[in-house]
């Protein structure tokens, strides 16, 4: 209790003690007014002085000289990975990647954004963004630009459009809506977080759903929540650009995804051990 | 040529591999000598015809052999010893491939003079030169740094000592220049683009999940993670004290590392003045010397009211002049990096080869929410009663502890509308701190009796006189994630120019919207810093502004021509933090 009247009267009291210290400051000058006269207005300068003030830089200004948004690019895979996933049909293994790369400046930069997955040197499914990402906030990027949908199915293009960036308590978060031919709706949703257990290793736990508007039997994918996928990776930072890594990935079909899964002789669901290499520069 | 001085770099190096073994030989009685090569001896040029040479030198601070960007091959730049009263002129040769230029920070001269490419004068093209002329209106300490690109970030800047015409009132036996600065081996320009692609890039200090258990132990767990929804919510992190650290920036006195013990010689009973300068590109020091009191007796070059300290916080570009007594046995001068990732190191010694003891970093800070000018209360009136924050004062969580009516910051402030839903914004203070009385980040309640700008105050009366006719409120502001500045959301590129009026005298009121510290600095004309109350202080020609907190100050626009003003942390004005200042007739 003693404490707590304490904390309550101390900033008064230190208020007070911050008037006397601004009188007594006050003192010096308010004695040495008199010789603190104002001084005599300045002369209207000459023509020579004016000149000499503003010489002819011959087009030559400062803003063109120093670039304070810099064209900047980074290319950064934030997973290259081998995984060996066992599940009813057998021991299974892949590479799998995720790339998200830019090239701009603050408020406007052009994104590749790429994942996809290899089994037996075939590319299984893959898909290609390009996008122009638009800063709209101080957290947010609008982005719009197109995806290409490559591997063992039908390939598909879709216009795509959505946001990307830094939500509450630091989660790293996009949301993408896409447009193909016929009016083929999808939707794709990630978000990831980084819990530091040191400074270097770093447990980055990661969600991705997709979502269709019509079955898409040739490429294995049903009307509604098609899949999600959660993966939890473990990293070394040696250098920030460079850190290898161990993890777990779980992943699951829904609805008539799943179905056309196992009728192909396929999983719903999956679990993976990866190890791979986040690496950017 | 310019290769010379540094033939010793090796030998130096040699030197500071074998660092290990010195605290030993200190420990030995009779054996505080030490083997180290002489640090770097930093030429001195006085007079008024001055030939000065930026050119490219090798050099190796830290191991590793790297170039620097130096003048006359000395890294830091020569100093440069004027007297007031004097016309000096200053022919600067560029023997790089690329322009430069020397600006003479915090001296008063015509704009022509000033150095700035592309307001005052054009740059100096390879293989030209730029002679300056001007007269020495001043005296004190001062210094000069290249104003093109990056360079001040790679050695090009140096001290200048303008002795007074009259006889000093200053009265001391010895003089030394200790000018901090910071050094790394990575172009500059990697760091920048480094920090545009991983803003936190250099900061190894973050909070971990074993920090988090630590604090719930401590403040319970509710606190804990109020704490860290807190940080969570604003998308920050209070650790971010410096955008680049230790893990790049090697600390220099003098451009000598730590472990090559730059010394200061004194003789027994005299009065020494030191002459801080801090010259680096992005760090904070805070200063002391451990069993010395030091009289504060100039800021800026400017005399002030003398004042007994243990230690002092220096920004980037500010100097500060102090007067010590030594006894007869070597002290060292400690001035660790804010964050507390490292330290520069000399020595003050009655003879050379001497050392005393070099004491550990202190404690790493942690921003609170009152640093941020999110507290609502009066936390740093209260942070100045010593010994409290350990009782209360450090957390202060209580919400009866929120009655506005106690602060000095006249409550909520206003914002440009400029700064609304701007990319380039990441935060907005809600209830600045006026206050001149805090010490700082990371020095409340250390123990020490540490400088604060209340404590500063010039031995003359405002010497303008009249009321400020009119006032410019700027807010600093900045997104740390996508690491851009600006002043009021805005960067240089596309900022029309602040107006003044020849002859006016207004108030300048900096806000600082953003998490870190930044020192503003206005060429050609002195920044007289005013108090909570508006009464003049001290006049400066850098002025710090912490997070959180509103400065103001008064102008007077003699000066006519275009002129910089800009934050002085090198990246930050580089990336945006910038205006062109123009004084018309």
């Amino acid at each position: 209790m003693l404490l707590f009247l304490m904390c309550f009267a101390l900033p008064a009291l230190a208020q007070h003690e911050g008037h006397d210290m601004s009188q007594m400051s006050s003192q010096p000058s308010a004695s040495d007014k008199p010789q603190a006269t104002s001084p005599a207005p300045l002369p209207a300068p000459t023509t020579e002085e004016r000149a000499a003030a503003f010489p002819d830089l011959h087009g030559m200004d400062m803003r063109d000289h120093m670039d304070d948004d810099p064209v900047i690019g980074m290319l950064q895979f934030d997973e290259l990975e081998w995984q060996r996933s066992s599940g009813t049909s057998g021991d299974d293994a892949g590479l799998a990647w995720n790339l998200r790369s830019w090239l701009g400046r603050v408020d406007d930069r052009l994104w590749l954004r790429s994942e996809g997955e290899r089994r037996d040197g075939r590319t299984e499914h893959g898909d290609i963004e390009l996008l122009w990402g638009h800063a709209t906030g101080p957290w947010w990027d609008a982005m719009l630009g197109v995806r290409h949908d490559f591997g063992q199915g039908h390939p598909r293009d879709w216009a795509a459009f959505g946001v990307q960036g830094l939500a509450p308590y630091k989660f790293e978060a996009a949301a993408t809506a896409y447009v193909g031919d016929s009016g083929r709706l999808a939707a794709r949703a990630e978000a990831e977080y980084e819990l530091l257990l040191t400074n270097r290793f770093i447990l980055q736990p990661k969600l991705e759903v997709n979502l269709y508007s019509r079955d898409d039997p040739e490429n294995g994918i049903g009307q509604g929540l098609s899949d999600a996928e959660f993966g939890l990776r473990l990293r070394y930072e040696i250098r920030r650009e460079f850190a290898p890594y161990l993890g777990y990935v779980w992943s699951r079909k829904f609805g008539a995804t799943a179905d056309l899964a196992q009728a192909a002789g396929g999983d719903r669901s999956e679990a993976q051990w990866v190890a791979g290499v986040r690496f950017w520069f | 040529m310019t290769e010379k001085r540094y033939r010793f770099d090796t030998e130096r190096r040699q030197f500071v591999t074998g660092l290990a073994a010195l605290p030993l030989l200190a420990t030995w009685p009779g054996h505080g000598r030490t083997q180290n090569p002489a640090a770097p001896v930093v030429p001195e040029l006085r007079g008024i015809r001055f030939e000065l040479s930026v050119g490219a030198s090798p050099v190796n601070l830290t191991g590793k052999s790297a170039w620097a960007k130096t003048v006359n091959g000395s890294l830091p730049a020569p100093t440069l010893r004027w007297r007031e009263g004097d016309t000096v002129e200053l022919r600067v040769g560029n023997r790089l491939r690329e322009d430069t230029s020397l600006h003479w920070h915090g001296i008063l001269l015509p704009a022509g003079m000033d150095g700035v490419p592309g307001l005052s004068f054009h740059g100096i093209a390879p293989g030209e030169s730029y002679l300056y002329r001007f007269r020495v209106r001043q005296a004190g300490t001062y210094w000069y740094h290249a104003h093109s690109s990056l360079q001040e970030a790679v050695g090009v800047y140096g001290a200048i000592v303008i002795d007074p015409r009259e006889p000093d009132p200053i009265a001391a036996d010895r003089d030394h220049v200790i000018l901090l600065s910071d050094w790394s081996d990575e172009d500059p320009h990697a760091i920048v683009r480094k920090l545009r692609k991983q803003s936190d890039y250099y900061n190894l200090h973050k909070r971990t999940v074993g920090d988090f258990f630590r604090d719930a132990r401590r403040d319970g767990f509710d606190a804990a993670v109020a704490d860290r929804k807190a940080w969570g919510r604003m998308r920050m992190s209070p650790t971010d004290l410096a955008d680049v650290t230790g893990l790049t920036y090697t600390y220099l006195v003098n451009g000598a590392p730590p472990a090559a013990n730059w010394t200061a010689l004194f003789a027994r009973g005299e009065k020494v003045r030191l002459r801080f300068i801090n010259g680096s590109a992005m760090t904070f020091f805070d200063v002391r010397i451990p069993g010395l009191r030091m009289t504060v007796v100039a800021a800026d070059g400017q005399p002030v009211h003398p004042v007994s300290v243990d230690e002092f916080r220096i920004g980037v570009a500010e100097t500060l002049d102090v007067v010590v007594e030594p006894a007869e046995r070597p002290y060292t001068i400690f001035a660790q990096a804010m964050d507390r990732g490292g330290y520069a190191r000399a020595t003050l010694s009655p003879r050379s080869g001497l050392q005393a003891d070099v004491p550990p970093l202190d404690p790493r800070p942690i921003l609170t929410m009152q640093d941020m000018g999110h507290g609502g209360m009066a936390g740093h009136d209260m942070s100045q009663m010593k010994g409290m924050e350990g009782g209360c004062g450090a957390d202060m969580k209580m919400p009866a502890m929120q009655h506005a009516g106690h602060d000095m910051s006249g409550g909520m402030i206003a914002h440009p509308a400029s700064e609304t839903g701007n990319p380039a914004v990441d935060m907005q203070t809600m209830t600045p701190s006026r206050a001149l009385d805090d010490p700082g980040i990371g020095l409340r309640g250390n123990g020490r009796r540490v400088l604060s700008y209340a404590d500063l105050k010039s031995t003359f009366a405002d010497p303008d006189g009249r009321e400020p006719g009119r006032e410019i409120e700027l807010h600093l502001t900045g997104n740390m994630e996508r690491y851009t500045w600006g002043f009021d959301g805005i960067p240089f590129s596309k900022a029309d120019p602040v107006r003044l009026n020849y002859g006016e005298r207004l108030r300048i009121v900096l806000v600082n919207d953003t998490m870190m510290e930044h020192p503003i600095h206005l060429h050609g004309m002195w920044s007289d810093l005013e108090n909570a109350d508006g009464e003049f202080h001290v006049r400066k020609h850098t002025i710090s502004v912490p997070p959180g907190h509103v400065r103001s100050y008064r102008v007077t626009a003699d000066a006519l021509g275009r002129w910089a003003y800009h934050c002085h942390m090198l990246l930050h004005m580089e990336l945006g933090m910038f205006r062109e200042v123009r004084v018309d007739a």
